[in-house]
């Protein structure tokens, strides 16, 4: 088995605006996420040999040759929950990486806000559908992270005051994030006052842990390493990818905790071995992680190993996840403030990082000093069954 | 001898306050409180409560024959005696039937059971009865009535309570009735209806003392359904039963008339006070009248270990207020909602009926794990398909985590989603039921209760959800 490291190159990364696009349509965003990417990379669509769509739903390849125009060449769509754009990335890269194709397009898009309600409908529902067991109206995303809440709150000896003040301030840093970053869904910032306030949604979580419900696109141009200067100097490598889909036991077997994510350890584990990270908090310059509620960047941390288990707590009082802190987390405002349309989620982080990494994030506020890796965390399903891909991204 | 040999009861959590009903419709109360089952509870799941509660320390396996009575059956054309039995997870090779369409059709089908004890051809009949009326807003039903059920064991084997004698008549008279397309119960003027109610009664019950040789003076409790109060001590009065001593009361003040279920839920109260050796006179109501001589055992003193009426009596909730009730009993066309409707599948949940209906889990026969719902590959030691069923819906458990969803599509807010974990192994995923949001904690023992999760598809999609332990002190 041969690692992925440093094989695959980005050259050209595109994202669609975020948020609430009451008009655009799901083709919309493929464009506006594409062309950007297109244009980055300078490369013509017609250069393109083969695609990946990743996107929720009842979608076909056709979600995105018909906008585009694609001519007759392979697309394929992937869906792995709210880990789906990187199931995109990945195939897309073992494709480049297995020479069958030099020069691939990824998608990774959703158009949610069409519905008529908030959060997600029933198709997006990840586990087998079951009427009564888990069934699609009485446990929503929210109410099952929640659990995880009250659980890392009763394991860690935190009143409910101090676990929603803790997950507050995530949600503080979340906005303050991105409130800076212009493409971004929630731009506005929050005061820890009005998170621990706010309304509830699924207690112990409140508006503010929960992230924005969000229409979304972005693209990546992928060629392999040895050819990817013909496009650019600036470009980055897959350091590492992992992905974990677990068995989903967690809501079977009483061993599970439900305050740590077992598949993202595993992923992780595969991404850092293949990168030769040895020490996360220190190797790598920014990480984005799914924080699709407060919580679950909480937990996200702790699995990824950036931070030790039960010390989340000491890292977010002391600022060790913010811009200017030890390891910054979600930067980009994360699923949280950026927004989660599903499909899109990992893709957009990857973006992230490649902005980042290249030193070109839009305003020169939000510009790390010189980050080499980042890493990149995208999962779906809820506690207890989860699939997970963790990505290693970094200068060649 | 053919008698009870075991009882059970249930009463919802949920008690409504008549001065709260009256404060509504700016009326007099009747004071005192009414049952209400909460909102996803019918006669069916209230039947289910009552049968498990009258089978503990019971081996379900024993059961021969199931009669299930009420006048308010979830289905037409479709019997509910049959869930009921999946429910309490009893023997496939039984007999089922449905008692229904008259406030007598608790004892009828307690006499059926009798009868076919008797005949022979089954050892023990699960008899239960349940009745969940909605009447009218703002009629005099909607403070008199209340839900409630109760169930009862019959065999001729250690017998607690034998029937001595029993007698009845049919009676074409009309007292409360719904035509094919009614929504609420239609009745006649009160005092018309209280005078018949009382010849009947009156003349079943004369007529089985006379036959029999025995005076009220020789019992201890008279227990005799009765349409209201009033109506209940003027007929105990005039059958010559001293109201303070040996009158059984109705449960108007805490439970209201709970239909057919209102006499059986009667005679459990009875037995819990009762001692060996008491008779009991106990008259059934409706379309006619049944009318029994019982006699207590020493076997009675085995049968102490139920929630039945004092423990659930003990076990509530009130109610903030009517609008309380209103969603409970689904009573109002509500805000349109713009998420797409609950659905089912028939499919489904025929597949499945072993771990939906019984809520059976599995052992794995390798490292003996409890798991659920069904799997394939044992989630601790992946032997594969080596598993045996057992039944989970007995089980107590623990609470590891909660979380209250305030959004989802649910009539009553919130939605409490719980992590059971079982005691002797296992795990449910659930949704909790009957719970206080203010005082869930992690740790607190739940048990499992049948609920009708929702009537997506045109089907009443029954399952299992747990809830904080009620009758704690009842094993």
């Amino acid at each position: 088995m041969e690692s992925i490291k440093d094989k695959v190159a980005i050259v050209g990364m595109g994202c669609s605006q975020f948020g609430e696009l009451w008009d655009k349509d799901v083709d919309d965003l493929v464009i506006d996420a594409t062309e950007e990417a297109l244009a980055d990379a300078g490369v013509d669509i017609k250069d393109i040999q083969a695609a990946w769509v990743g996107s929720m739903g009842r979608k076909t390849g056709g979600t995105i040759a018909s906008p585009l125009g694609l001519q007759y060449i392979p697309v394929t769509r992937v869906e792995n929950a709210c880990a789906t754009g990187y199931e995109a990335i990945r195939n897309a890269a073992f494709g480049v990486a297995a020479k069958v194709y030099d020069l691939v397009l990824v998608v990774g898009v959703e158009k949610i806000k069409d519905t008529g309600y908030g959060g997600l409908g029933p198709e997006y529902r990840a586990v087998k559908w079951h009427p009564l067991y888990e069934s699609g109206n009485t446990i929503t995303p929210p109410g099952m992270y929640a659990l995880s809440a009250t659980r890392y709150f009763a394991r860690y000896g935190l009143s409910p005051d101090e676990g929603k003040t803790m997950l507050g301030k995530i949600s503080v840093k979340s906005h303050h994030n991105g409130a800076r970053n212009p493409r971004a869904h929630l731009r506005r910032e929050v005061t820890l006052e009005q998170v621990v306030n706010a309304p509830i949604i699924a207690w112990p979580l409140g508006l503010y842990d929960c992230c924005g419900v969000t229409d979304g696109a972005a693209a990546a141009i992928l060629c392999r390493t040895e050819g990817a200067r013909k496009f650019r100097d600036d470009y980055i490598t897959i350091k590492g990818i992992g992905v974990s889909v677990g068995p989903g036991t967690g809501r079977i077997r009483t061993d599970y905790d439900f305050t740590h994510w077992e598949e993202t350890e595993y992923a992780a584990r595969q991404a850092y071995e293949q990168a030769g990270i040895k020490n996360p908090r220190k190797e790598l310059d920014l990480a984005e992680c799914h924080d699709c509620f407060s919580i679950a960047e909480l937990i996200a941390v702790e699995s990824l190993g950036i931070c030790e288990k039960g010390q989340a707590k000491a890292d977010i009082d002391s600022g060790a996840w913010t811009q200017e802190g030890e390891i910054p987390i979600n930067l980009s405002g994360g699923l949280k403030s950026f927004g989660h349309p599903i499909g899109a989620s990992g893709c957009r982080e990857v973006y992230e990082m490649y902005k980042q990494i290249q030193g070109k994030a839009e305003y020169s506020s939000r510009q790390l000093k010189n980050p080499k890796m980042g890493l990149a965390h995208n999962q779906g399903g809820s506690p207890g069954r989860f699939q997970c891909a963790v990505c290693a991204i970094g200068i060649p | 001898m053919v008698g009870i040999t075991s009882y059970g009861a249930y009463i919802p959590l949920y008690r409504l306050s008549r001065d709260e009903i009256s404060r509504f419709w700016d009326t007099s109360s009747i004071k005192g409180e009414r049952a209400v089952s909460n909102f996803d509870e019918d006669s069916l799941t209230m039947g289910v409560e009552a049968a498990i509660d009258c089978l503990n320390g019971v081996d379900r396996e024993l059961i021969d024959g199931l009669y299930f009575s009420s006048t308010t059956l979830p289905y037409n054309g479709k019997e509910s005696a049959s869930i009921l039995a999946a429910a309490g997870d009893l023997r496939r090779d039984i007999f089922t039937a449905d008692f229904s369409s008259s406030l007598r059709a608790g004892s009828s089908a307690l006499r059926a059971a009798m009868s076919a004890v008797k005949g022979g051809v089954a050892k023990r009949v699960l008899v239960v009865s349940s009745d969940c009326r909605v009447p009218a807003p703002g009629s005099e039903h909607e403070s008199l009535f209340g839900d409630g059920a109760a169930a009862f064991l019959v065999g001729d084997a250690d017998v607690a309570v034998a029937v001595e004698e029993s007698y009845s008549i049919t009676s074409d008279f009309m007292d409360i009735w719904k035509l094919e397309n009614d929504t609420y119960y239609r009745t006649w003027e009160d005092r018309f209806i209280q005078s018949v109610y009382t010849q009947i009664v009156k003349e079943t019950v004369s007529t089985l003392l006379g036959e029999s040789g025995y005076t009220p003076r020789d019992f201890t409790k008279a227990v005799f359904y009765g349409p209201d109060p009033r109506t209940h001590a003027a007929i105990a009065r005039e059958l010559g039963f001293d109201p303070k001593t040996q009158v059984q009361d109705p449960l108007f003040s805490l439970v209201g008339n709970t239909g057919c279920a209102l006499a059986p839920m009667m005679i459990v109260a009875a037995l819990e006070e009762a001692r060996a050796g008491d008779m009991i006179l106990f008259a059934s109501y409706g379309d006619g009248c049944d009318a029994y001589i019982l006699r207590v055992t020493d076997e009675i003193e085995k049968v102490r270990a139920r929630r039945g009426i004092r423990g659930h009596l003990e076990s509530k909730a009130m109610l903030p207020g009517y609008g309380s009730y209103l969603r409970f009993r689904n009573m109002m066309e509500w805000e349109y909602d713009l998420r797409p409707p609950d659905t089912s599948s028939l499919n489904l949940l025929w597949r499945e009926r072993n771990q939906l209906l019984r809520f059976r889990g599995q052992k794995c026969r390798c490292c003996g794990t409890i798991q659920y719902p069904k799997q394939y590959v044992c989630v601790q030691c992946q032997a594969k398909g080596d598993f045996d069923e057992v039944r989970l819906s007995d089980k107590k458990g623990e609470l590891f985590s909660y979380s209250m969803d305030e959004r989802a599509k649910v009539l009553v807010l919130p939605n409490v989603l719980a992590i059971v974990d079982f005691e002797g192994g296992g795990r449910f995923s659930s949704v909790m039921t009957d719970r206080d949001p203010k005082n869930l904690k992690v740790g607190m023992p739940v048990e499992l209760t049948f609920r009708k999760i929702h009537d997506g598809s045109g089907i009443h999609n029954y399952y299992w959800k747990c809830r904080p332990v009620r009758c704690q002190e009842v094993a």
